[in-house]
């Protein structure tokens, strides 16, 4: 069963904006799918008609078995939604947040209370359940979202970069929280700024720009696709002429670094068995960008060239 | 779904009532207390010091007289105001859209911010009436009429206080329609004089003011006197309850200054 499914989805603002040409796009039930593209693409536009927050100009969109224009009630129902801007009241108690949120969901009280419980915990928020959200620190704010999102257990999960701002080891706590909702059956789309982000957690992607879809397959398939990836090593010793290695692709960065680019055709081993013959030690080595982050950038130039 | 729809949609409705009660009780100092003093500063000012001068008014004491005035213009202001800043505070730190992206039905959304509203004109409608009995006596003449009237009147400024919040783009444009419209309409409504006391015309003029009708309606309530039909009162402020509904639902319907 597909948990969203949006056919030819168009928005144009009142200036004359035209947000979403024609989007088409689906998500499986108990997916984990990103959403990508530049600031501007249409991510926020579509997450806001799903949710009910943007009226679209035409378009057909349904959440489950529910659709968003003949049973809106019931598609609401299924959705959970992290905004990327703090939205709640700021005055209000962290616990009186999430119990009013579930209220508006038609969660009975004491339902409500439990779940809040359970998800304050869960986030570790519990210690401030009594606190004014105002007060919680930005990592705790994001957490808050979460929590909202979820007290009246949704089936679709909807993330609008979730990790803005947050440092790494909260990120990654919230990575871990996410993968074990997605594995209890709730379906989870993303949307980062983070590819990296987006790379660890989702198996299905879809690239909008300027507002259309240019690319839509599984994660494998995508990454499989970039031919070229660019390795930086540090190097034990420093290396004063490249001259011996020129028929690589390479870059000396410094001294010490260099910069090599290998097709997909090639092999570390022979990179490192070369590097060996020419006396040069290698000492650690990493990606120079994502790989995700790299095909997205070629996706995104080259849609920008055809248009 | 865990239960019917109609058991969602009440407890979405409680829901928002709660939250609405929960905060005009957590900044009492701001909501509760100030029409407390201002009423007792009108009691002390208009119904002792310069009433004790004027003498009686339509048979009662003038203090007596414009006590169930006082009373509605307190219901009134409060039940406007709270749905206003509430509302359009809810706009204006984005939390309105907790409600929006939730499957609550515009009418329970309307119902809910209303009936806050009202609560609050009620709460501090009794406030000022236990502040009045220090001033004055209340002999009720009809507990139904002094009940209906005052709930109905508190329905609908709290109408009228959510398509202002709608419509407001800052916190100024909450308080240009309390100020210009409200208050004039409010002072003119018969709160501290009969209408029998001016010429012909200005009569007629005032007449045109449905504030009088909730002022004179409730005075008859309590002390049995008042300037016009007691059901034409009853029928302007049920007739403007029902267009400030439709109006406001058509207005959420159509998002107005909510969705993009």
């Amino acid at each position: 069963m597909k948990a969203l499914s949006i056919q030819q989805l168009h928005k144009t603002y009142k200036n004359g904006f035209e947000a979403l040409n024609d989007v088409n796009l689906e998500v499986e039930q108990g997916d984990f799918f990103a959403l990508l593209g530049p600031n501007g693409a249409g991510k926020s536009t579509t997450i806001g008609i799903i949710t009910s927050l943007v009226t679209k100009t035409s378009g057909r969109i349904q959440v489950f078995d529910a659709d968003l224009d003949t049973d809106r009630e019931l598609a609401k129902s299924y959705i959970g939604l992290v905004p990327q801007e703090f939205n709640f009241n700021g005055f209000e108690q962290v616990k009186h947040i999430l119990i009013t949120q579930a209220g508006y969901y038609g969660v009975p009280a004491k339902e409500a209370e439990t779940h809040a419980d359970e998800l304050l915990k869960k986030l570790g928020l519990w210690d401030k359940r009594h606190s004014s959200a105002r007060a919680l620190s930005g990592g705790m704010k994001r957490r808050l979202m979460i929590a909202r999102a979820l007290v009246h257990q949704p089936k679709l999960l909807i993330l609008d970069e979730p990790t803005a701002g947050v440092d790494i080891e909260l990120r990654r706590s919230m990575w871990t929280f996410l993968r074990d909702i997605n594995r209890q059956g709730t379906t989870i789309i993303l949307t980062t700024h983070y590819l990296e982000e987006a790379e660890n957690l989702c198996r299905n992607i879809a690239i909008i720009d300027k507002g259309q879809i240019i690319e839509n397959t599984d994660m494998k398939s995508l990454l499989n696709r970039l031919d070229r990836e660019t390795f930086v090593l540090d190097l034990k010793q420093p290396l004063a002429d490249l001259s011996a290695i020129a028929d690589l692709c390479c870059h000396q960065i410094d001294s010490t670094t260099l910069e090599i680019e290998l097709c997909r055709s090639e092999s570390l081993n022979s990179l490192f068995n070369r590097l060996s013959e020419c006396g040069i030690e290698v000492a650690s080595m990493k990606n120079k960008a994502n790989r995700l982050e790299e095909l997205f950038l070629t996706l995104v130039e080259s849609s920008e060239t055809q248009q | 779904m865990r239960v019917a729809r109609h058991q969602q949609h009440w407890i979405a409705f409680s829901t928002i009532v709660t939250r609405e009660i929960r905060r005009f009780l957590r900044i009492w100092a701001q909501t509760l207390l100030p029409p407390a003093i201002t009423m007792t500063l009108y009691f002390i000012i208009f119904g002792n010091l310069i009433g004790a001068r004027i003498g009686e008014m339509g048979g009662f004491s003038y203090i007596e007289y414009i006590a169930p005035g006082i009373i509605m213009m307190a219901v009134i202001n409060n039940a406007y105001a709270n749905v206003a800043s509430s509302f359009f505070s809810a706009k204006f730190q984005n939390h309105i859209e907790e409600l929006i992206v939730a499957p609550v039905p515009n009418y329970v959304i309307l119902a809910g911010y209303v009936a806050g509203g009202t609560a609050r004109g009620l709460f501090v409608g009794l406030i000022v009436t236990l502040v009045a009995l220090f001033f004055t006596q209340l002999p009720v003449q009809n507990l139904f009429i002094t009940f209906s009237v005052v709930l109905l009147s508190a329905i609908l400024f709290a109408l009228g206080g959510f398509i202002n919040a709608i419509y407001a783009r800052s916190f100024d444009e909450i308080s240009i329609i309390p100020t210009f419209i409200l208050t004039p309409l409010t002072y003119l409504g018969g709160v501290f004089y009969s209408i029998s006391l001016l010429p012909d015309f200005w009569q007629h003029v005032s007449m045109l003011n449905p504030v009088l009708y909730m002022v004179n309606a409730f005075r008859y309530g309590l002390l049995g006197a008042s300037d016009v039909n007691l059901w034409l009162a009853f029928g302007i402020i049920v007739l403007f309850i029902a267009a400030l509904s439709w109006f406001a639902l058509h207005l959420l319907d159509k998002g107005t200054g909510l969705r993009k």
